[in-house]
C-alpha cells in the first residue's frame, strides 16, 4: 500500500502546478432541455465551467430544418459560464438548439437538444 | 487488462478476474454530446491521461478465500489516440481457517490506440494490448512466473442518435471489450511434482450505462440537481472463458452499481456478483476514485506528450 502512495506521490510531483479546468457541461437552459413553452425570446445556456465565446456557438433550427437567426451571442455580464442569444418571435412548433463550447482551457464539448413552444 | 490470468494457481474461477479488472486504467471520453464515464470492472474504449487510485475490492471465491486488493492505475496519452498504461495490485488473501498472506500482484503495462470516433452516431472504436509481467509479483499469493499477453478491440455506442428525440432511451450507452489473453508458457510446474497448463483465455467486457447527465442536457431536464444530475448508473458484465488446454468452466462476474462524474474525479461503487458457482460464492464490493488528469492538469501532465491537446 506504501508503494501505491509513493507511486500517486510521484506522479502528482511531476505534474506541473497550474489551474485546473475542465469540459464544459451543459448544467442548465431556458427554454429547458425538451420542455414545451409559451414563448421565448432568449436562450439561455448554463456551463459547468466558463468558455471562450470567440470558440463557442449556438445554432436553432425549427422541425422542419430552416435556421432560426439566432442575434448577439453574449456572456452573461461577467459569467463566462452562461451564455445568452436573442431569437427571434418564435412561431409554435419543435426548435432544435445546437451548441458547441470550448472552456477556457480549450476541451471542446458539444450538445443538441430540443423545445417546444405551445400554440 | 489481461492479468485475469495472473492468479491461476491459487484462486479458482474469476476472483483473479475480479481482482485485476480493477487494476484498469479505464478512460473516459466524448463521442460527440456522449460523454462515457471510465468503468471500473471492463475496461473502456478511450484513451485519456487518467488515474484510478485507489481502487478497492473485495470479493470471496468458490474456495471461501477471503480476497481484498488494493490498485492503482494510471494511462498517459502519447498523442491524442494513442497512450500507455499501467496498472499494479496489493494483495491480501485469506483463507478458511489460514492467515492471511498478502503481497503485489504482477504489474501490467498496456498500449490503446483509438481508431475512430463518430460524434453524431456516438460510437468509439479502439485497439489495445495488454502485458502482465511475469515473476513482478509476490509469489506467496499466486502472481504467476510467466506472462500473459492480450490484444484486445473496444467499442463504445451510445443510444442518442436510436432513439426519437424525446425518448429516454436515448441515455442508455454500452461499451464493451473482446480480446484473447494469451500466457507466453503453456504449460508451468505446479510446484508439486505436477504440472499446469495454462490455457488461452477469451475475455469479454460490457458495461451498459444510463446516464442522468445525458438525459438532462440532451433530452429532458428532468430537474435533478446536485449531486443527482452527474449520475450514471451502470452494469457491468466480465467474463473470462478458457479456450484450449483443460482451462475448464467460463467464469465472472456481473457488477451493477453507480457512478458519480465530477468535473475532476469520479467516484464509483459496485457490486460484485458472481456470474456462476465456479465464480464464487458471496457477493463482493468493488470501490473506487478516479482522477481525471487531463482536467486537472490540462496543461502539464493532462496533454499528450505529442499533438498537443484534444
Amino acid at each position: 500500500m506504501r508503494k501505491i502512495l509513493l507511486l500517486a506521490a510521484m506522479i502528482f510531483a511531476f505534474a506541473a502546478p497550474g489551474k485546473a479546468e475542465a469540459h464544459a457541461f451543459l448544467l442548465k437552459s431556458i427554454p429547458a432541455v425538451g420542455a414545451t413553452v409559451k414563448a421565448s425570446d432568449m436562450l439561455r445556456l448554463e456551463f459547468s465551467e466558463g468558455v471562450e465565446l470567440a470558440f463557442s456557438g449556438i445554432d436553432v433550427s425549427s422541425g422542419a430544418g430552416s435556421a432560426v437567426a439566432t442575434k448577439n451571442v453574449r456572456f452573461n455580464g461577467a459569467d463566462h459560464k452562461v451564455l445568452l442569444a436573442d431569437l427571434p418571435p418564435l412561431l409554435p412548433g419543435t426548435y432544435r438548439v445546437k451548441w458547441h463550447a470550448v472552456s477556457v482551457d480549450t476541451h471542446r464539448t458539444e450538445g443538441d437538444f430540443s423545445f417546444t413552444v405551445k400554440p | 487488462m489481461s492479468c485475469r490470468m495472473s492468479y491461476a494457481g491459487l484462486l479458482a474461477g474469476a476472483a483473479g478476474a475480479i481482482a485485476c479488472a480493477a487494476t484498469d486504467a479505464a478512460a473516459h471520453g466524448f463521442a460527440g454530446p456522449r460523454f462515457f464515464p471510465a468503468t471500473v470492472a471492463t475496461d473502456d474504449p478511450f484513451v485519456a491521461d487518467e488515474l484510478a487510485l485507489p481502487t478497492f475490492a473485495w470479493f470471496k471465491d468458490d474456495g471461501d478465500v477471503r480476497t481484498t486488493t488494493y490498485s492503482v492505475g494510471f494511462a498517459k496519452r502519447i498523442t491524442s489516440n494513442f497512450a500507455l498504461e499501467f496498472s499494479g495490485a496489493y494483495v491480501q488473501q485469506r483463507p478458511p481457517g489460514g492467515t492471511t498472506v498478502d503481497g503485489f500482484d504482477n504489474f501490467s503495462l498496456g498500449a490503446k490506440y483509438q481508431i475512430s470516433v463518430n460524434p453524431v452516431r456516438e460510437t468509439i472504436f479502439s485497439i489495445g494490448i495488454d502485458a502482465d509481467l511475469g515473476g513482478t509479483g509476490t509469489k506467496r499469493i499466486g502472481a504467476e512466473r510467466f506472462s500473459t499477453i492480450a490484444p484486445t478491440f473496444f467499442f463504445g455506442k451510445g443510444f442518442g442518435d436510436m432513439f426519437e428525440r424525446t425518448s429516454m432511451l436515448r441515455a442508455f450507452a454500452l461499451t464493451g471489450s473482446i480480446g484473447v489473453a494469451i500466457p507466453t508458457e503453456a504449460r508451468t510446474p505446479d510446484g508439486l511434482g505436477g504440472f499446469e497448463d495454462n490455457p488461452n483465455v477469451l475475455q469479454l467486457g460490457l458495461a451498459l450505462e444510463y446516464s442522468l447527465p445525458y438525459l438532462q442536457s440532451q433530452v429532458r431536464n428532468i430537474g435533478l440537481g446536485v449531486p443527482f444530475d452527474r449520475l450514471i448508473f451502470v452494469t457491468e458484465l466480465s467474463l473470462d472463458a478458457p479456450l484450449d488446454r483443460g482451462g475448464g468452466k467460463t467464469t465472472g462476474t456481473i457488477n451493477p452499481g453507480l457512478l458519480w462524474a465530477g468535473q475532476y474525479v469520479q467516484l464509483s461503487a459496485e457490486a460484485i456478483i458472481p456470474w456462476n458457482r465456479g465464480s464464487g460464492h458471496a457477493v463482493g464490493i468493488l470501490a473506487q476514485l478516479h482522477f481525471y488528469i487531463d482536467d486537472l492538469f490540462p496543461a502539464s501532465l493532462g496533454r499528450p506528450v505529442f499533438g498537443g491537446r484534444s
